[in-house]
């Protein structure tokens, strides 16, 4: 018996969304509204992924204080996906090299890939939403 | 199965086109749109970039985005297909995904 | 075969939203379904009635209504999105206090909801953007 709140879900099968990062925040708003459309995509149930290459890494940095910019940090939201039930996030280690940092550097765990990984794993989904 | 990646940057200006040579799988196809068609021209200091791509990709680039650009009969990297629009839909449904390097 | 497009800039200012459009009617002569155009970032002030291009100049707004008149396209603006950019429908307009509504004919504002459905439900999705 399906339960009430099953009503209204989508019909079809469960597919591979990959939410690609790759911008740095705050420069442009691409970064914050991505994250919106990936909470909003989690109740859908689908299986969701979320790449961080490129500029892209800037994101989950450590540290943020967006105080003296008079703009809302998004940092902390990263660490509420858990939440959501979005829990794989992928880091490509090539772009967090060139750019200095380390896993301990960002502010949610993540599982840190290769360049050759991360482009299997683009591979591997059906839907790739990049902003 | 593969997927078709486009482009859409100048290679001269931003990074994209490197980003997308990295990560695209041998066989998977490449599309240069809008900014992103002065990557085919051969003779420029990027086309190397493209000219190591073509054996591992089919490299595409849309003709309309060449035209306007006044790069029309300007020659192309060997073994890079002009399309139309029309050409750009065909690939988009031969390959079972599309990701845009934005 | 079912696609579906997401415009990610707004008209005029990057050459996403006449890409998007080419692409479109490409598909559609071509005899494909078009699920869905879903607009979003500053993609929704495509869906502003108020722009007025210089005469030689194309509309976009109004090459996307044509589009959607001509061939029942579901053209969805999304709500968050314009609510931060000021595109609002009569609706909105009440709920929100303002004064007026600039959605033009064609478009529908609706929620991100919208966009995963047609991911989920269209054979590829397309991003056009900067």
């Amino acid at each position: 018996m399906s339960e009430p709140w099953e009503d209204d879900e989508l019909e079809g099968p469960v597919r591979k969304f990959m939410y690609v990062n790759r911008k740095a925040p705050y420069g442009t708003i691409y970064a914050l509204e991505s994250l919106e459309v990936v909470l909003i995509a989690a109740a859908f149930e689908q299986d969701v992924t979320l790449a961080f290459l490129d500029d892209g890494v800037y994101q989950i940095v450590k540290g943020q204080d967006t105080e003296e910019i008079g703009v809302k940090n998004f940092s902390p939201i990263y660490r509420a996906l858990e939440g959501y039930d979005v829990e794989k996030l992928f880091v490509e280690k090539e772009s967090l090299e060139s750019r200095g940092l380390t896993a301990d550097d960002l502010v949610v765990p993540v599982e840190v890939i290769s360049r050759e990984q991360m482009a299997d794993l683009m591979e591997e989904q059906e839907v790739i939403l990049s902003f | 199965m593969a997927m078709l990646h486009t482009v859409n940057k100048s290679p001269f200006e931003r990074r994209s086109l490197d980003s997308c040579l990295r990560h695209a799988v041998k066989g998977s196809a490449i599309l240069l749109i809008e900014d992103g068609i002065y990557a085919a021209i051969d003779g420029t200091v990027v086309a190397e970039k493209i000219k190591s791509a073509v054996g591992d990709h089919k490299v595409y680039v849309l003709g309309p985005d060449l035209k306007a650009r006044g790069m029309g009969d300007h020659k192309l990297v060997d073994g890079i297909e002009t399309v139309d629009y029309a050409g750009f839909v065909d690939l988009v449904t031969e390959y079972d995904k599309v990701q845009s390097w934005l | 075969m079912k696609l579906s497009i997401l415009v990610n800039e707004g008209p005029y200012q990057h050459q996403a939203a006449d890409t998007a459009i080419q692409f479109t009617k490409a598909a559609l002569e071509k005899g494909h379904e078009i699920m869905r155009v879903f607009f979003y970032h500053d993609g929704v002030n495509n869906g502003t009635r108020f722009g007025v291009p210089p005469q030689d100049d194309r509309n976009i707004t109004e090459q996307w209504t044509a589009l959607a008149k001509e061939h029942d396209l579901d053209l969805v603006v999304c709500i968050a999105a314009a609510q931060r950019r000021g595109i609002l429908d009569e609706n909105e307009a009440k709920r929100q206090g303002k004064d007026g509504d600039n959605i033009a004919e064609g478009f529908r504002i609706s929620g991100l909801g919208q966009l995963i459905e047609a991911g989920i439900q269209s054979d590829r999705l397309v991003v056009f953007g900067d």
